[in-house]
Order: structure tokens, then C-alpha cells, then sequence
């Protein structure tokens, strides 16, 4: 049975996530606890703020050691998706040091910060996370800081540049837009990631 | 989509899904008559709007607080947006965008032509409570912006209804000093307008309601004439 939990915490898009995954006919408990959410089949780590607060939440409640050590799949959305990465420029905060590579903020040269809206998706290749999406799908966006591309990233966007759009590393996944409200196309991710078991 | 009471939530979801389908980006709710009658966005509709969407949408009218924020954007709402109270109270941007991000808070500027420039408006989802705000309207938008306003909505009150194509000129002035994305708001009335707007003024979205509510303009046909045109969307 698939037994997603969403790590709560503070982020405004959590009701929007929950709805998302119920569009999919799949109930996803929202907990901090971390033996409920060891106990889980799928771990989404959502987002929004800023990452110290996002640090300093899940330091308070024993997630900061919990999460690098789960063998189950994570998707990190958002701020969440950077906070499996080694550092943030916001806030200059060490996060989970699960990806290599340190978030950094857009120069106000490339356009509006925070960069909001849909962009286009760029698969670096085949992966059982990006099945049935492709070059023509766009997905949406809120975001001042992001990854360059390293060696975890699998798909691109760009905005004044390529930075990690989506991420994956073993068992961790993670997408800088918002699944949620990507309409088809954040659907078919959330359901791509609810069929991943494991390490991938 | 702009509505007066909650009579018509059923008709708000049922175009709410229209517009998904056809492939809306995003869409703003206006609780036109909140302001003026003092009434708060009720959030009971916000979230069966939010199990229905999986586009992002924003929430307008009433937000006078960050506890009717807070509300909006826990029931499921991407964004919020202020107008009439911003402009009695501007400090509730600083308040907003501090507790829930710029990314959230996005300002409407309602904005009409006067001998010199433009002029803010306020009230104006009441025609008899409507009046100017007794601000000039470049310099709102730098104020709202230094206070934290992720996005600005600018409606073109003397185009707004007519039909006639977006206020380029004005849009233009707005975005030469809006470092925020800009949705130019007021005026569409056929496929070349929004061309227009995108390339003179180099605006980020383009919103418009009557034409596609009463069909004159369907948003698929849209999409494919602006990629035609070379303008890159979403398809």
C-alpha cells in the first residue's frame, strides 16, 4: 500500500499539495513525528519561505537527522527541494547535505526576482521520475534562489541560465517548481514519484 | 472571474474548470464587492477551488489583515491580492510579504488617466463608492514594491470594459520602473491586443475576463495565434 506523508511545518502550499495528491485518489498524512513519517512508504518535504525557517523547523523537530538516513523515496518541492542540498546563500544556512551543491540567488540582471510563473522543462535524459514528460512541458515556478546543474540534476529549466529544475540522487528527488499546481504535467510527476520504491 | 456574493460559488467552479481545461495559467478571483462593503473573503469556496485546480490561482478582495491572508492561503490560494486596503493602510504589504513571502503578495493597482499621468483609484468594485485615492500611480508602484509587493496586477480603468486593446502607454511607464512581474489587466478585446501588450510593453501575463467568459475569445485559439506570433507560451 502507498502511505505518503507530507512533512508539516509551516508552507502555505500544503492544503494545495493534499489536494493534488487526492486529484491522484491518493490520502497523504501531513505529520511531523518522526517515527510516523519513518513508518511512511514516500516522503514529500514541501516549502515555501525561507530556507532558514525551513532549517531551523526541521532541526527542532529531529528531522535534520532523520531524513538523511531514509531509505524510502523523498521528493523536496520548492524550498524543500533545496534544503536537501549542502548550503543556502539565504540566510548563508547549512541544510541536509543530502545533494552536493549550494543554493544561490538569481542576479536581478536575468529578470524579475523571484522568478514566478510557467517555464518551459528541459530532461536531460530518460528517468523513471520524468516518464511521459518531455521538452514541450512547462511546469510553474516561485522562486529567488536556485541550484546551478549538477550531478543530480535530471531536468533543467532556465531563466537567464540553466539551474536545477529536477533533481534526483538514490532515493531523493526532488523538483523546484510546484508539482501541485503544474497542472498535467506536475500530476504526472507526483504520480511518477508514488511509483518509485526505494532507491531508483 | 469577478462575483458579488456567494450565490454564485457554483458558477465559480464550474468556469474555474472550464478555464483549467482550456488551459488558463492561472486565474484571479475578485470578490469585487468585499471592499466596500467592509466584508471578508469567506474561505469555505477558496478551498473547493483549490481541490479543483491544478493551476495556480490568486484570491482578491477583502484581505485586510494578515489572519484574512493566512486563511486564503491555507485553504489552498497561491497568492493574495490587496488593493483598496493596501492604499488605507500601506503597511499591510510590509506585514504580508514579511510573514508569507513577496512570492504571495501581489498589489492591484487600479489606475485611470489624468491631466498629468495616472491616478490611483480606490472602492472601485463599487461605482458609488468609487473615487480616486489621491496618489499618482508610478509612484505607488515604487512604493508598493519597496514595501514588498512580489507582483503588480495594473487595471486601466479607461480601457477596462471597452474592449479596445490594453493601455500599451501606460502599461509601458509602469513596467519601465516595476522590477516585479507586471500582468496588464484591462482592455482585451481581440487576439492582436495581446500580442500588443506583450511586445511594446514587455509585460509578464496578460489578465482578462469578459472576453473569455462571454466566449469572444477562446483561450486555445489564443494560445496557438500568440505562437504563431513568435510569443512563447505555454501550450
Amino acid at each position: 500500500m502507498t502511505d505518503p506523508v507530507i512533512i508539516a511545518g509551516g508552507g502555505a502550499n500544503i492544503a494545495s499539495l493534499q489536494f493534488a495528491l487526492e486529484r491522484l485518489g491518493q490520502h497523504a498524512e501531513l505529520s511531523a513525528d518522526p517515527a510516523r513519517i519513518a513508518r511512511a512508504t514516500h516522503v514529500i518535504l514541501p516549502g515555501v519561505g525561507a530556507a532558514a525557517d525551513g532549517m531551523a523547523r526541521l532541526t527542532a523537530a529531529g528531522l535534520d537527522r532523520l531524513l538523511p538516513a531514509l531509505r524510502q523515496p523523498v521528493l523536496g518541492i520548492c524550498l524543500g527541494m533545496q534544503l536537501l542540498f549542502e548550503a543556502s546563500d539565504e540566510g548563508d544556512v547549512r541544510c541536509l547535505g543530502i545533494l552536493p551543491g549550494r543554493a544561490r540567488r538569481f542576479a536581478a540582471t536575468v529578470g524579475p526576482v523571484p522568478h514566478m510563473g510557467w517555464s518551459r522543462l528541459w530532461p536531460l535524459g530518460p528517468h523513471p521520475l520524468l516518464e511521459g514528460i518531455g521538452n514541450d512541458d512547462w511546469a510553474y515556478f516561485v522562486h529567488s534562489y536556485a541550484l546551478g546543474p549538477g550531478p543530480a540534476t535530471i531536468a533543467t529549466g532556465d531563466y537567464g541560465g540553466p539551474f536545477s529544475a529536477v533533481v534526483s540522487c538514490g532515493n531523493f528527488h526532488g523538483t523546484q517548481f510546484h508539482p501541485e499546481r503544474s497542472a498535467a504535467t506536475g500530476a504526472r510527476l507526483l504520480a511518477n514519484f508514488l511509483g518509485l520504491s526505494g532507491w531508483s | 472571474m469577478r462575483f458579488r456574493d456567494h450565490r454564485v460559488a457554483g458558477d465559480i467552479l464550474e468556469l474555474a474548470a472550464r478555464y483549467r481545461d482550456e488551459g488558463a495559467d492561472e486565474l484571479v478571483f475578485y470578490d469585487i464587492s468585499a471592499s466596500p462593503a467592509g466584508r471578508r473573503v469567506e474561505r469555505d469556496w477558496v478551498e473547493r477551488v483549490a481541490r479543483l485546480l491544478d493551476i495556480p490561482f490568486c484570491v482578491a478582495g477583502g484581505i485586510r489583515s494578515v489572519a484574512d491572508a493566512e486563511a486564503v492561503l491555507g485553504a489552498g490560494a497561491e497568492k493574495i491580492s490587496v488593493n483598496s486596503p493596501a492604499l488605507e493602510r500601506p503597511a499591510l504589504i510590509d506585514e504580508l510579504a514579511r510573514r508569507f513571502g513577496t512570492q504571495c503578495v501581489v498589489v492591484g493597482i487600479d489606475s485611470l488617466a489624468a491631466p498629468a499621468g495616472w491616478r490611483v483609484h480606490q472602492y472601485t468594485g463599487d461605482p458609488a463608492q468609487s473615487r480616486a485615492a489621491g496618489r499618482d500611480t508610478l509612484a505607488w508602484v515604487r512604493e508598493v514594491q519597496q514595501r514588498g509587493a512580489g507582483e503588480i496586477v495594473l487595471n486601466c480603468m479607461d480601457a477596462d470594459g471597452v474592449r479596445d486593446g490594453y493601455d500599451v502607454r501606460q502599461l509601458a511607464a509602469v513596467r519601465a520602473l516595476c522590477d516585479v512581474p507586471l500582468v496588464a489587466s484591462g482592455g482585451a478585446g481581440k487576439l492582436p491586443h495581446f500580442a500588443q501588450v506583450f511586445r511594446e510593453a514587455g509585460v509578464d501575463a496578460a489578465l482578462a475576463a469578459s472576453v473569455f467568459h462571454s466566449g469572444a475569445i477562446r483561450i486555445p485559439e489564443l494560445k496557438r495565434w500568440l505562437l504563431v506570433q513568435d510569443i512563447e507560451v505555454r501550450p
